[in-house]
């Protein structure tokens, strides 16, 4: 069983929690994740680790599903059956000059601990938040700290420069010299944003979020077609070259079970009490 | 559709103890027993058969215990027939004894009527990590622990028994027997960490301060056939469909969340074990199910009796086939095969298949099940330094199951490559024998 010490909304939505892991905050690394399962009768679900302290890590998650609806409803003392982790490959963080780390929506989640790392290899660090308006922004003092410069931008207006990431980020390309760009957030989001690096040569990383089981290389649910070639995102990812990536595909995975999420979700609501998951 | 496919209960449903000790009584209980020769632990068969013809049922489990921590496992998915069964000296004349059936009865009676721990040895102070919790690393935890050692199984998923766990369904084997199996592990004083994957959860250097390791990690990588259409949905390789099934409960689906996909028509590819249970357990989600092998029936690799479960369950064998692409725009909506024939025997004296030019046909189907084999987990052992791996990605072991690396073993599937769960068991009996030399020399 793992604690949660700590939850707390941040946006609409939006949810942060501290959970006790010493096995995941011990060893985990930026680009990592974890896998929780809630209860007896859970799904696997991939979370990145969006921060460590001490023997906790910290998670933050849109409520969108079965899973993420009833994690969001759960508080301090409450327990999680399982936590496994940190799963996937660390990012590959060098001292590369400047970097450009990007968060999309609920993608912020992974910036702070890029970016963090970006800054403790001796990068000058230029952060980009970008949500659809000023209600879904997040982490904005945090990574306020942790960048040398930081854009935030939002679709309506509402907050910072009206646009998206791409918006910024193509101002950049066009005057400075960029060395290393981190995207993280929906794969659309990804896909376009990183369109912006390919006639600049800048090395680009993003953050594949396929559908995932096991997460340690064993079923190949995650896979993704990098370069023309498989690969597992769980193990030889999550993090692969932007510009080698087939995100149709990928987008296309990711709706598999569109008809079967929206099965569960109103089992959860109509079906279960929610807060005994475990007995059915 | 027949009785049996409906449900995921057992579908054999074992000895009664009448028939038991009959079965025990045509035991010849020979001078020099041929059936052991054919065990790779090497139980005390005539022994614990004469035990039941006695119906001393207590004794005859304490008897297979000294050598198989596991008998209820063992006694449902050896493949007895070409061991213990095929050695016995009545496989000749009539018919052999039923070894595996017997086993199972003495194991299935032990669990109901409390179970008996063997002894402990007094502690040593040496403490081993075993990784992986398959038969192989409960194998060498179980036998650590009686020699007195302290051990630490990891385990990176959220449920003990590797393959046994998330593999093999249950309709073949019980998750109860299962989990009941691992806890007899446990009161030996073994703990089992679970949602340690080693590697990540746990450092190199942290695994390699115990003061021995035995590396379970077992064959969990699957192959995919490289074709195209691979990454459409409703394409599953056989460990996840089945690990959505048998380790997350699928088939109860909304009442567990994970979901997975309930093909109207499946084809299933390949020809072992793990082809037959994936045909099987899409059988029982529903499906029209067709088995597509590349050679001819009888070069099928899985034992007979799955066979014949898998035919007498409606699964549709295309054999002499094999996929070329898979066709679709997002989701799978055929698998486009090419007819095979069969050329010279190869070294194992099977044919060789290869593909008639222009004999393509298709099959509709809507899920797409590539069972075509697994290699070695390369995740932990690629990260361990001078660790000797073979052409096929497995670990290098002696005939002690020791590594290239000082005080690291390995045994099972990640040194053999796919094969039993008796030969994992074996391989991991070595493994701890040596593994206490070891411990006691230094
Ligand atoms: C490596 C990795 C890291 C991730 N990190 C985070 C994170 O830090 N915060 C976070 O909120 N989410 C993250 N995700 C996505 C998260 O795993 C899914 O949103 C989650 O599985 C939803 O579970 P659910 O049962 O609540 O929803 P479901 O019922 O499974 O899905 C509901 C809806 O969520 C969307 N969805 C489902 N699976 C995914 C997915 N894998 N990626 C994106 N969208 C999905 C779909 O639109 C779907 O219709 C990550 C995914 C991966 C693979
Ligand atoms: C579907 C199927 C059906 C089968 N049917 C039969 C049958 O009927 N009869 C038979 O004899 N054999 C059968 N087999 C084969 C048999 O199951 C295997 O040979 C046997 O399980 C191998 O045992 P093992 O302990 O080496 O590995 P596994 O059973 O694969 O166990 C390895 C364990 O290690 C864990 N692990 C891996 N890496 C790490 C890590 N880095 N850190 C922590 N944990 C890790 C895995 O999660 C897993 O639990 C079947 C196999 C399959 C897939
Ligand atoms: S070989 Fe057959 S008859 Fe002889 S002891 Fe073994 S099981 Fe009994
Ligand atoms: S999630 Fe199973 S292989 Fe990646």
């Amino acid at each position: 069983m793992y604690l949660v010490e700590e939850a707390t909304q941040l946006a609409d939505r939006v949810f942060q929690m501290w959970i006790t892991a010493p096995q995941v905050a011990r060893h985990a690394r930026a680009g990592q994740f974890l896998i929780i399962r809630l209860d007896e009768t859970g799904e696997r679900v991939p979370l990145t680790i969006s921060a460590v302290r001490g023997d906790q890590v910290r998670i933050i998650f849109m409520a969108v599903g079965k899973t993420t609806e009833h994690l969001s409803s759960m508080k301090k003392g409450d327990a999680i059956s399982d936590v496994v982790g940190p799963l996937g490959t660390p990012s590959e963080i060098e001292r590369y000059g400047t970097v450009v780390v990007i968060g999309g929506g609920v993608g912020i989640a992974s910036t702070p601990i890029i970016a963090r790392e970006a800054k403790e290899a001796g990068n000058h660090v230029i952060g980009i938040i970008g949500a659809r308006n000023k209600d879904f922004l997040i982490l904005e003092d945090e990574m306020t700290e942790i960048c040398d410069e930081l854009f935030i931008t939002t679709d309506d207006g509402s907050k910072g420069v009206h646009g998206f990431a791409s918006t910024v980020l193509d101002e950049l390309c066009k005057n400075q010299k960029l060395d290393c760009v981190w995207i993280v957030g929906p794969a659309i989001m990804m896909k376009v944003t990183s369109a912006v690096t390919r006639p600049y040569g800048v090395k680009t990383f993003v953050s594949l979020n396929p559908i995932m089981v096991d997460g340690t290389g064993m079923c190949g649910s995650c896979r993704v077609t990098v370069g023309g070639e498989t690969k597992f995102a769980c193990v030889d990812g999550p993090e692969f070259d932007a510009h080698q990536v087939d995100f149709d595909e990928l987008m296309s995975r990711q709706r598999t079970y569109t008809d079967e999420e929206k099965a569960s979700l109103e089992h959860y609501h109509h079906g279960g009490c929610g807060c005994c998951g475990g007995d059915h | 559709m027949s009785g049996s496919v409906k449900d995921f209960s057992e579908v054999n449903r074992g000895l009664s103890e009448e028939n038991a000790v009959f079965e025990a009584l045509r035991c010849m209980n020979c001078v020099r027993p041929t059936c052991m020769k054919g065990c790779p632990v090497c139980i005390d068969i005539p022994a614990f058969i004469q035990q039941i013809a006695e119906r001393d049922f207590a004794g005859a489990a304490a008897t297979l215990k000294k050598d198989n921590m596991l008998p209820a496992i063992c006694g449902r998915v050896c493949p007895q027939e070409s061991q213990c069964e095929g050695a016995c000296i009545l496989a000749k004349k009539e018919k052999p004894v039923a070894i595996g059936a017997l086993e199972r009865f003495v194991a299935d009676w032990e669990r109901k009527h409390g179970m008996t721990l063997p002894e402990i040895a007094p502690p040593s102070g040496k403490r081993v990590a075993v990784v992986g919790s398959g038969p192989a690393g409960l194998t060498a935890a179980a036998e650590l622990a009686r020699l007195g050692h302290t051990v630490t199984v990891f385990e990176s998923l959220h449920e003990a028994g590797g393959v046994l766990t998330y593999g093999i369904p249950n309709f073949r084997l019980p998750k109860d027997i299962v989990r009941a199996e691992i806890e007899q592990v446990k009161a030996l004083g073994v703990e089992i960490r679970l949602n340690h994957l080693v590697g990540r959860s746990v450092s190199t250097d942290e695994l390699l301060s115990y003061d021995a390791v035995f590396l379970g990690t077992g064959a969990g990588l699957p192959y995919f056939m490289d074709i195209e259409g691979e990454n459409l949905n409703g394409v599953y390789s056989a460990n996840e469909f089945l690990t959505r099934v048998n380790l997350m409960h699928a088939d109860c689906f909304p009442e567990f969340d994970t979901p997975v996909k309930r093909g109207c028509r499946v084809v299933v590819v390949g020809g072992g074990n793990v082809a037959m249970d994936a045909a099987r357990v899409a059988r029982r989600l529903g499906g029209e199910v067709t088995l597509v092998y590349r050679r001819r029936k009888e070069d099928l690799p899985a034992r007979a009796v799955e066979v014949a479960n898998a035919v007498a369950e409606g699964v549709q064998f295309v054999c002499c086939a094999n996929p070329v692409r898979v066709i679709g725009e997002k989701t799978v909506e055929g698998v486009e095969c090419v007819q095979m024939e069969m050329c010279d025997l190869d070294e194992s004296g099977r044919p060789k298949p290869s593909c008639i030019e222009g004999s393509n046909f298709v099959i509709e189907a809507d899920v797409f099940i590539e069972a075509i084999g697994q290699g070695p987990n390369p995740l932990l052992i690629s990260m361990l330094p001078h660790l000797d791996r073979a052409r096929r990605g497995n670990v290098v072991v002696d005939d002690d199951g020791m590594t290239t690396i000082d005080g690291v073993y390995a045994g099972g599937d990640v040194a053999t490559g796919a094969a039993t769960v008796i030969w994992a068991m074996g391989s991991a009996k070595k493994a701890a024998a040596a593994i206490d030399r070891h411990l006691r020399r230094e």
